[in-house]
């Protein structure tokens, strides 16, 4: 399945039934140098909404929301080290945790790569 | 002279222009049983020189700490500030202290800031401190709401030793945000079992030392059994100075220190303003309160200083804020650093030393008065005496004799029986021989 976008500005890419979920390179682009990303720990359970990270830049700290419910299999622990890995390579490398899907469903009214775009120029 | 700016003219366009009669009606919504109907009851104005002399005669009957034996500490302590403390916080460099959330123009203030979190990191052998808080007590607080973010965790376990004024400000400020305190009871002694009230519900274990009742508490146990249960330890001092001497709560496995920087650099005041000191380890400075100034380089490659991880702070993160202090004690805080700076490391050791032995001077003379007992096996400054009779009239006793005796324990918890006849009395190194000896003759009067 291809990356597709909420409106919060996150990514998302499913394979296997596990979400990875990170910022996209336009949110990258207008928090500016990331500092700091504070993650959850891999094992909770999350549900559509919750608050999940904090993501920290040079002009602001921002929360990010989980896009969809599950059990957060993996996080980016490289991101505690090197940090600018968000601004650099937002959508591949800068990536913050795994969720295991609860229900697919949720994945349905997202963005793709256009549709985004779309929405990005509009902000 | 007038400090009414608006003539009758102003007015009755202001009323005009929101369409009010006279200014009564703007209070018509208050119930006429509530509104005052005459003019309360004082004098008539006075002239500059009539209120000088008025208030001259009600100063009289103050007696200042400097003015004759003087024992009272209970977390605010007479020391000698040295004149060239105040001549240099009134450079013009250190201008305003307001915060600097400009530094091309407030260098002076942000390197003081800098220096001085860095005294308040190597005082307590933590890895970072704040610039400040406003006092300890606050700052106590905060360190409990701080651990409650960390942890996950709503209860502070607080210690009988903790200033109750500060589990005082602890419940009031931790309860808002739902967080509960177990409080155990009053521990002159330092004998309390305090690590059998941590468990795994527990986010924090509030820990004074020396106590307020003067004893010196070793927090290595204390730190093992709230760590083991993913607790913090939060190590409290109110006598700064107390940290010339002993290890500091730094190596005992403390997590968060916080204590009242008063005793350098600033006096009495009448209790204030003071200044907080705050310092933790590195892995939980994102969620250490308060501001922060860090060391950088300008464009030209050269050193200055600025406020750093601003990003956690209100006037960025609003309500998810690690904190809504506002300001800090910048003044009380630019003392401390110039006086801290002034003393040194052998300084400082030299001045806790002084202050001991002033201690266990007095603590032997007193001790030697019959009916006479001091509680405590080990302390610093400050020390807890049991008397044949209540405390508060051997105070008001000795002070007919110009004694000021010190605290009694009733007055900081009233309500245990048990506390009556104790007397928490503190000696530093201002005070003499012949101190000492008044008050050891007038406690051998009085009880």
């Amino acid at each position: 399945m291809a990356i597709v976008y909420s409106e919060e500005h996150e990514w998302i890419d499913v394979e296997g039934g596990v979400a990875t979920i990170g910022i996209s390179t336009y949110a990258a682009e207008q928090l500016g140098d990331v500092v700091f990303v504070e993650l959850p720990d891999a094992g909770k359970t999350l549900a559509k909404g919750d608050e999940v990270a904090v993501v920290e830049s040079v002009k602001a700290a921002s929360e990010v929301y989980a896009p969809v419910s599950g059990e957060i299999v993996a996080v980016n622990d490289a991101l505690a080290d090197a940090p600018g890995t968000v601004n650099e390579s937002a959508e591949k490398d800068g990536w913050f945790m795994k969720i295991k899907l609860s229900d697919t469903s949720e994945l349905e009214g997202f963005m793709d790569a256009d549709a985004y775009k779309a929405f990005a120029d509009s902000q | 002279m007038r400090y009414l700016p608006h003539t009758d003219q102003d007015r009755a366009d202001m009323l005009a222009t929101i369409g009010v009669g006279a200014i009564d009606d703007l209070f018509s919504g208050v119930p006429a049983d509530k509104l005052l109907g005459d003019k309360l009851d004082l004098p008539d104005h006075q002239s500059e020189m009539a209120v000088a002399r008025h208030l001259s005669a009600l100063a009289g009957d103050n007696r200042a700490a400097g003015a004759g034996p003087f024992f009272v500490g209970a977390g605010a302590y007479r020391h000698h500030v040295p004149a060239s403390v105040d001549h240099i916080i009134q450079r013009s460099e250190f201008l305003t202290s307001y915060t600097p959330y400009q530094p091309e123009i407030t260098q002076g203030t942000l390197q003081s800031l800098f220096e001085f979190q860095t005294q308040v990191a190597n005082l307590t052998a933590m890895d970072v401190a704040n610039a400040s808080m406003y006092d300890g007590s606050t700052g106590t607080a905060e360190a409990v709401l701080m651990a409650h973010r960390l942890t996950k965790c709503k209860k502070a376990v607080i210690s009988g030793g903790l200033h109750p004024q500060y589990r005082g400000v602890v419940e009031t400020l931790s309860g808002m945000s739902g967080g509960v305190v177990a409080a155990l009871p009053p521990d002159p002694a330092g004998t309390e079992a305090i690590i059998d009230a941590i468990d795994d519900e527990t986010s924090c274990v509030v820990v004074q030392s020396p106590t307020v009742y003067g004893q010196l508490i070793d927090l290595e146990p204390i730190a093992e059994k709230a760590h083991a249960h993913g607790a913090l330890l939060v190590a409290v001092f109110t006598e700064v100075i107390s940290l010339g001497m002993l290890e500091p709560p730094g190596a005992k496995g403390a997590d968060i220190v916080v204590g009242e920087g008063q005793s350098i650099g600033n006096p009495l005041t009448f209790g204030g303003p003071y200044v907080g000191l705050f310092a933790t380890r590195q892995k939980y400075l994102r969620q250490m309160p308060g501001r922060v100034c860090g060391e950088t380089v300008d464009a030209a490659g050269d050193r200055g200083f600025v406020l750093t991880l601003s990003t956690r702070e209100q006037h960025i993160r609003r309500d998810k804020a690690t904190s809504n202090i506002c300001t800090n004690s910048g003044l009380c805080c630019l003392a401390f650093t110039i006086h801290m700076t002034l003393l040194g490391e052998a300084g400082l050791r030299k001045l806790a030393e002084a202050n001991h032995a002033r201690a266990c001077q007095l603590a032997d003379a007193l001790g030697a008065v019959p009916g006479v007992e001091v509680i405590n096996e080990t302390f610093f400054n400050e020390f807890t005496l049991r008397l044949p009779k209540p405390a508060k009239d051997a105070v008001r006793a000795l002070a007919e004799r110009d004694v000021l005796a010190g605290v009694p324990a009733s007055r900081l918890e009233p309500g245990h029986a048990d506390l009556d006849n104790l007397l928490i009395v503190a000696a530093t190194e201002t005070v003499t021989d012949a101190d000492i000896a008044a008050y050891a003759d007038a406690l051998m009067e009085v009880v």
